[in-house]
């Protein structure tokens, strides 16, 4: 039964450092100040949707990768996928689909390193409490130079990937419809595969880092933890996925809600609500219902759901994974860094592997088909599956579009993890620096999207407000970026 | 290598925000010679990798606060508390750079140009392309004379 808001308290925080964009996080609090209902919500309207409609469907794919500057190539690949949909070809030729996977692969690590490297390193390295000044990638480069250095050289070889293949490092042209823009050079091949074996010793190394932290910190283990449903991709052996499968959904115990499932038909699998103090929709599993049907995607779910990875050294690193969570399914929301810097390790292997293909230098790269009225298009974000439905017009242009984000998915996860994390740190009579360093934390180990910030000259306070019942103000505080807490109240 | 790097930073979807894509562009295609122009999203930690052997560095941003057209100015790094996203100032950058490889990082400038509205879909305001014009001509000045006196003696007043 739900509580009339009127009679419970708020505390909101606002904005949320360290993840993309600007969000803002309101706790309510009943008498008792116990949280009842966590609401994590950004605060802009996205209206990706707008963005995209009445515009020609073959630009899609390019004018998408402005929507997030962290994984455009992720948006670039859902809508080509889409794309090909609308043009009537439902299988690319062997070598275009290897160039985009590599291009795929390339993103996932560059954009997972990018994650644990800058935002999460600092946290899980330093512990939630430390010094905010130093709680941070330069502060990470000072006490972990040769980690630092590793990670920025991941991420480094990542762009690179998505250079060779796409022309630019940022916003460019891989894909076209049907196929791709343009094949691989024997010299270009050779360039990265020079770098390989060292980024395979990387993520090996960061993924140790990560399987350390988490089992020899117990304390870990019940932060923001949650029994919660999986949606993830899975190959049609129910190998980890990355670019292309059907759609698996299981419970928290491991059973399955459905498998391979064709994601072309999701709008029969997922519905999404609509609540009025956010501008992010609520998905859930349609099978479950409202209440029940919420689910995590991202490298938590799909470390967890898949039967085998197909890399070996990724497939031992996904064994240890199992073996710490008795061979059932592991909810630990830190989990989610060591799955992310697993799936780092996967993408090293399939890079290496699909440049050592010799397809992979094929000149055969487009199939044309009949133009389609509608397509969808579905990828494993890094962040988690990300979903492209495009109709079109008889000229081209694309009269609706339906966008669900992996942030989106994790919309209710984020909630009941701030939730959980808030009920053990929260003190109802005084707001902590510790208890937004650990809201930001749980957060975080999302990798949310709130859509890509502008520059970010200046520096943005956090802002803590307690509010009773009737509407006092009784407690308010603002953090600094340096950390100075000031206290109003 | 190219002894000159320059760096545009900014989302070409969000308005005014792509004010230093914009230029970077615009420059690139003038043909100057022994010069590296580089875009992206957002100012991020391995830029340090591309500010090696450089002689000078120019980074180019939109700026919501600074007096129009547009402030050109030295940096040095500094260890500021700019994580509040996944961007970096290019002052952090700077310390960065000096973190990972224990030297100085070349001498640096940036020019903020002033922008107006950001948000996502809008094309770049009717102000902020006039200061667009003239931070580009700006930029071209730069460029024709490349030198840290020379471009000492141009930066922006306090």
């Amino acid at each position: 039964m739900e509580q009339n808001r009127a009679n419970l308290r708020r505390v909101a925080v606002d904005p949320v450092t360290r993840v993309e964009g600007h969000g803002k996080i309101t706790l309510l609090l009943d008498d008792a100040n116990h949280v009842r209902e966590a609401r994590f919500h950004i605060v802009e309207f996205r209206g990706f949707e707008k963005f995209i409609q009445g515009r020609p469907y073959w630009e899609v794919p390019y004018f998408v990768q402005r929507l997030c500057g962290i994984c455009p190539v992720s948006h670039h690949l859902a809508a080509a996928k889409a794309v090909d949909q609308l043009v009537g070809v439902d299988e690319l030729t062997p070598t275009a689909t290897k160039l985009r996977k590599l291009l795929h692969f390339g993103q996932t690590m560059q954009s997972h390193a990018l994650h644990f490297f800058h935002l999460s390193s600092p946290d899980l390295l330093f512990g939630f409490g430390s010094n905010l000044e130093h709680r941070n990638i330069v502060g990470v480069i000072e006490d972990y130079p040769d980690l630092a250095l590793k990670g920025v050289r991941l991420r480094k070889y990542g762009q690179q990937v998505i250079e060779v293949i796409s022309g630019k490092r940022v916003h460019g042209a891989a894909t076209v419809p049907g196929g791709v823009n343009k094949g691989l050079t024997i010299a270009e091949r050779d360039r990265l595969l020079g770098d390989i074996n060292d980024v395979l010793a990387w993520s090996q190394d960061a993924v140790d880092l990560n399987e350390k932290i988490h089992t020899e910190h117990p304390e870990n283990h019940g932060f923001g933890r949650l029994n919660s449903n999986y949606l993830s991709m899975v190959g049609g052996k129910g190998e980890l996925e990355l670019y292309h499968g059907g759609l698996r959904a299981s419970r928290p115990d491991g059973s399955k809600i459905f498998d391979q499932f064709d994601y072309r038909g999701y709008y029969n699998i997922i519905r999404e609500e609509v609540r009025s103090w956010s501008y992010m929709k609520f998905p859930y599993l349609t099978e479950l219902g409202r209440d029940d049907g919420w689910y995590r995607v991202g490298p938590l779910a799909r470390i967890n759901s898949c039967d085998f990875i197909s890399t070996p050294m990724a497939e031992s690193a996904r064994q240890r994974f199992k073996a710490f969570g008795n061979g059932g399914y592991v909810h630990d929301t830190l989990a989610y860094h060591w799955a992310r810097m697993i799936e780092v390790l996967h993408s090293a292997e399939a890079i290496r592997d699909l440049l050592l293909d010799p397809e992979i230098l094929g000149s055969d790269l487009v199939v044309k088909g009949e133009k389609r009225e509608e397509g969808i298009g579905v990828i494993e974000a890094p962040r988690g599956t990300l979903f492209h439905h495009y109709k079109v017009n008889e000229d081209g242009t694309i009269k609706k579009a339906n966008l669900i984000v992996s942030t989106t998915s994790n919309n209710q996860a984020m909630n009941e993890s701030v939730r959980s994390v808030a009920n053990e740190y929260l003190d109802g009579n005084e707001i902590t620096e510790g208890l937004l360093n650990h809201l930001e934390v749980a957060i975080r180990a999302y990798d949310p999207c709130l859509s890509c910030a502008t520059h970010a000259l200046g520096k943005m306070p956090l802002e803590v407000e307690l509010i009773s019942a009737d509407g006092e103000t009784v407690d308010h505080i603002e953090k600094a970026s340096s950390g100075a807490i000031k206290r109003t109240v | 290598m190219p002894k000159l790097l320059i760096l545009g930073y900014g989302n070409p979807g969000r308005g005014d925000d792509a004010l230093g894509p914009e230029l970077v562009e615009s420059v690139q295609k003038d043909g100057f010679s022994d010069i590296e122009c580089q875009h992206d999203m957002q100012l991020q930690v391995e830029y340090v990798t591309d500010l090696v052997n450089r002689e000078l560095i120019l980074f180019i941003d939109a700026d919501a606060s600074c007096d129009p057209p547009f402030h050109f100015s030295r940096i040095s790094a500094e260890k500021d508390d700019s994580y509040t996203s996944h961007a970096m100032t290019p002052h952090a950058v700077l310390h960065a750079y000096k973190q990972v490889f224990g030297v100085d990082a070349p001498p640096a400038f940036l020019l903020r140009i002033r922008g107006y509205q950001f948000e996502l879909g809008e094309s770049l305001s009717e102000a902020a392309s006039a200061n667009l014009n003239a931070a580009t001509l700006f930029t071209r000045k730069l460029l024709k004379t490349q030198g840290i006196s020379h471009w000492l003696a141009l930066v922006s007043g306090a």
